[in-house]
């Protein structure tokens, strides 16, 4: 079995879920002796900017990100040269592509003879099809059975690649439009999607809640449509609870870590705060991540009144993810639409328990947290203040939850989707 | 000789009702939600299993005999929600065929906790049999027939009982068999009923299981099995959620049809007969003296306290419960005593239960709550209440100038 996916970052440049589950998945097929072509986007260079950082994270380590992972042993690394990245808006694209253009102008006084070398497009969307151009041209030198692709950047390049080399395109769903803009959604995004699952063979959802959206949202048939749950990496806590029993402080802390836009639902968390300090004082709340609600989020603690309490903390990743979990009393995620949800097996992973969104897709597969309707900020307050009032509740839930997470297994994801990587090509030859 | 004896479980608790940490009032109870429910299985269960009950001793001359357990919690909500239901166990207890039993009045687990409360409920109990009923009841059973020596010995002092009941758990009868009377050690004139958990189960939890080798169950089949007790045993005690029928064996299992075919097909052996406890007791000498220094209960496999005791939350709710008991007596306050004790039901401390939780187990269906933490949040939240009340109490109870 030989695999052609399109995928994205891998740690320690994780800008949320998408890149941890690839990294996950590939990992574990890839110790189930699958071979993976794995082919990412990066921005790389051109000899004329060998000292501009065209975009960021830094290209070097990049590089030795992908170096680093020679510890797979069935996966070649392929990258192809765009600077897409996940959780990207066609806005937010623009202005990288601005800001690179406007650093090469200021070294170089003007722009017009790098533009050809640039290449990029400085529309998103006609840089994912500039993509699946790459990707066709690369899939010509390389062997494979069947195409994985994760997420609608990549539904173009999949498609494109399935129909030259006439392999059955499997589609990985890690959140959906709906998920992202709520009703709001964009038309262009909307479309390219459709497409994806249409002529996709085989359609892997992360959750059932995924799963539904795609059936009644997008028009597909369930028969296509399987459920792969992701899994956790263990890193965190190693079951012993004494082992990092938590330093002794005045202050509790409850912890919102995931990136601060509409779909994560920070202002209902903020909302929960004010609720929950009306009661309990010695307590602060953590938002550690970023994004395009962060500032929004600042000027409504602080007209909440309760901009003391408050803390953000930024993008965090590594040892500081860990550092937070550690410091933290509990973790709070009232995404307004979560197809997965992999930071809050984290939390349970590091001991910390959890109060989670029932619309979410991590709600499906660990029964000890505490769950709640991501818009009942009284219910969340309600359960923010016993969790911190009651000491055996948390004490039951972190023992529980620590040992439910450990069933998560990116194993189990990884020959389920070889299962249906089988069935794709058992249906391409029918 | 094989002696039948029925004896059926009839509870229902007070439910609690979504209680945050932000309401401030002592309104603790869902009474939507338990008259929505008391009606429900008022119509479903006791209502067509009353009638049932009454045809049968009606049909075979007062030859069929059953025994009731009915809670205090259970019969407060008839009162209110399905008043019908008790016209319909006056009319049972008036045929002189049927035996009301004794317990704690709700439903409680106050024997682990307090002695006082415990014998403070069964008093309540069993003036409230009599009244409603007309008769005292002679034998005890503890909820969830939670049991010990010690416990059979206290209900001997009482001085009121002639008999306690308990579960025929394999662990306590070793190669004995639950199908005679006997003795609790300690006791001299106590006499001790055992649950033919075999039997009683086939009814109450295997009757609709189709995955079941003995499926379908039949009146004729249940009598055969009954019948080969003749010759190594008097009694066969069959103990059951009166629920069994309608409820949790829906009426379209047949369980109506198979009841209403039983005392037939019992009476075709001619040494067979229905007897109540009371019956029972007098009727045979006990065999021996059955040791149980450990406390055993009826649930489950394990056949002891983990459902009710078993986690973190379930120990801390109840402690905390009964620690207020000497503050919330010392008021004197009616509404503040009630509530205490309508907390006390056995029911909040189960629905806490995670034993089956992570395999989403069929008890769900009768638990109110999503999880077993929502329902302890809710307990604690409403228990933080009631202290408040109870210390508003004493405050306002010592006025300022009583310490000049």
């Amino acid at each position: 079995m030989k695999v052609f996916m399109l995928g994205w970052e891998f740690p320690p440049f994780i800008s949320g879920g998408l890149g941890t589950a690839c990294y996950g998945l590939t990992k574990a097929l890839d110790q189930m002796g699958v071979e993976i072509t794995f082919v990412l986007p990066t921005a790389v260079q051109t000899k004329f900017a060998t000292h501009v950082k065209l975009v960021t994270p830094a290209l070097k380590s990049q590089e030795q990100a992908i170096t680093r992972t020679r510890k797979f042993r069935n996966v070649a690394f392929r990258t192809l040269n765009s600077p897409l990245q996940p959780y990207q808006t066609n806005i937010s694209y623009q202005k990288k592509i601005e800001e690179s253009l406007a650093q090469i102008r200021a070294l170089h006084g003007h722009t017009d003879q790098f533009l050809g070398t640039l290449d990029y497009s400085g529309d998103m969307y006609k840089e994912v099809q500039r993509y699946a151009d790459l990707a066709v041209r690369l899939a010509e030198n390389e062997e494979f059975d069947v195409i994985h692709a994760h997420d609608w950047m990549t539904y173009p390049a999949g498609a494109a690649v399935a129909k030259v080399s006439g392999k059955p395109l499997v589609i990985h769903v890690h959140s959906t439009e709906f998920d992202r803009s709520g009703e709001h959604v964009n038309q262009m995004i909307y479309d390219i999607e459709r497409m994806g699952m249409h002529v996709a063979d085989k359609i892997i959802a992360v959750s059932y809640l995924t799963r539904n959206i795609i059936i009644s949202r997008y028009g597909i048939s369930g028969d296509k449509v399987e459920v792969v749950y992701n899994g956790v990496e263990r890193n965190g806590n190693n079951g012993w609870p004494g082992g990092n029993a938590p330093i002794n402080k005045d202050e509790r802390i409850v912890l919102f870590l995931g990136r601060i836009t509409m779909q994560k639902g920070p202002d209902y968390f903020l909302r929960a705060a004010k609720k929950v300090l009306e009661r309990i004082d010695n307590v602060k709340f953590v938002m550690a991540g970023s994004g395009d609600m962060m500032h929004r989020a600042v000027e409504m603690a602080a007209g909440l009144g309760i901009g003391s309490k408050v803390l953000f903390t930024g993008f965090l990743r590594g040892d500081d993810v860990q550092k937070i979990f550690k410091m933290a009393d509990l973790y709070v995620m009232p995404s307004v639409s979560e197809p997965f949800g992999i930071a809050p097996l984290e939390a349970l992973d590091n001991d910390v328990p959890i109060i989670i969104s029932k619309q979410s897709g991590v709600s499906e597969v660990i029964n000890h947290a505490l769950k709640v309707d991501f818009w009942d900020v009284d219910e969340i307050a309600n359960k923010i203040v016993a969790v911190l009032s009651y000491p055996p509740l948390g004490i039951m839930l972190r023992s529980h939850g620590n040992y439910e997470v450990r069933k998560l297994r990116w194993s189990d994801s990884a020959s389920k989707c070889k299962k249906i990587y089988e069935e794709a090509l058992a249906g391409a030859f029918v | 000789m094989a002696s039948v004896c029925f004896y059926f479980q009839v509870h229902q608790p007070s439910r609690l009702r979504h209680y945050t940490v932000f309401d401030d009032h002592d309104y603790y109870f869902d009474d939507h939600k338990n008259g929505e429910i008391c009606r429900k299985v008022a119509n479903k269960c006791y209502l067509p299993a009353n009638r049932l009950m009454l045809d049968l001793i009606r049909q075979y001359d007062g030859k069929f005999k059953v025994a009731y357990s009915i809670t205090g919690t259970l019969l407060e909500q008839l009162e209110n929600y399905a008043p019908e239901v008790l016209s319909t166990f006056d009319a049972l207890a008036r045929t002189g065929c049927v035996e009301f039993l004794a317990e704690t009045y709700y439903h409680s687990l106050s024997f682990l906790y307090s002695r006082n409360e415990f014998a403070a409920q069964i008093n309540k109990h069993v003036q409230t049999i009599e009244k409603l009923f007309g008769q005292t009841p002679k034998i005890f059973r503890n909820t969830e027939l939670i049991y010990n020596n010690e416990l059979a010995q206290m209900i001997e002092s009482m001085g009121c009982f002639d008999a306690i009941i308990s579960e025929g758990a394999d662990h306590i009868l070793g190669y004995r068999s639950p199908n005679f009377v006997y003795s609790p050690k300690g006791c001299n004139r106590l006499r001790l009923l055992l649950k033919n958990y075999r039997l009683s189960d086939d009814i109450a939890f295997r009757f609709s299981n189709r995955g079941w080798a003995q499926w379908p169950l039949t009146a004729d089949k249940f009598s055969h099995w009954v019948s080969k007790v003749n010759g190594n045993g008097f009694i066969v005690n069959l103990f059951m959620d009166y629920e069994t029928f309608g409820e949790h064996q829906w009426k379209d299992t047949g369980i109506f049809e198979f009841m209403r075919h039983l005392p037939g097909e019992i009476f075709k052996h001619p040494d067979n007969d229905f007897k109540t406890p009371s019956e029972v007791a007098k009727a045979y000498q006990p065999l021996g003296v059955i040791d149980v220094p450990h406390v055993i209960s009826w649930a489950d496999i394990e056949r002891d306290l983990s459902a009710w005791l078993g986690n973190a939350m379930q120990s801390n709710a109840i402690h905390e419960l009964y620690r207020l008991e000497r503050k919330i007596k010392s008021t004197g306050d009616n509404n503040l005593i009630n509530d205490w004790r309508k907390m006390q039901t056995s029911d909040h401390f189960y629905y806490m239960c995670t034993k089956w939780f992570s395999d989403g187990d069929v008890h769900k269906y009768f638990n109110p709550y999503d999880s077993p933490y929502d329902s302890y949040i809710n307990f604690m939240n409403i228990l933080g209440n009631l202290q408040k009340r109870v210390d508003k109490h004493h405050q306002q109870a010592v006025p300022a100038g009583a310490v000049a």
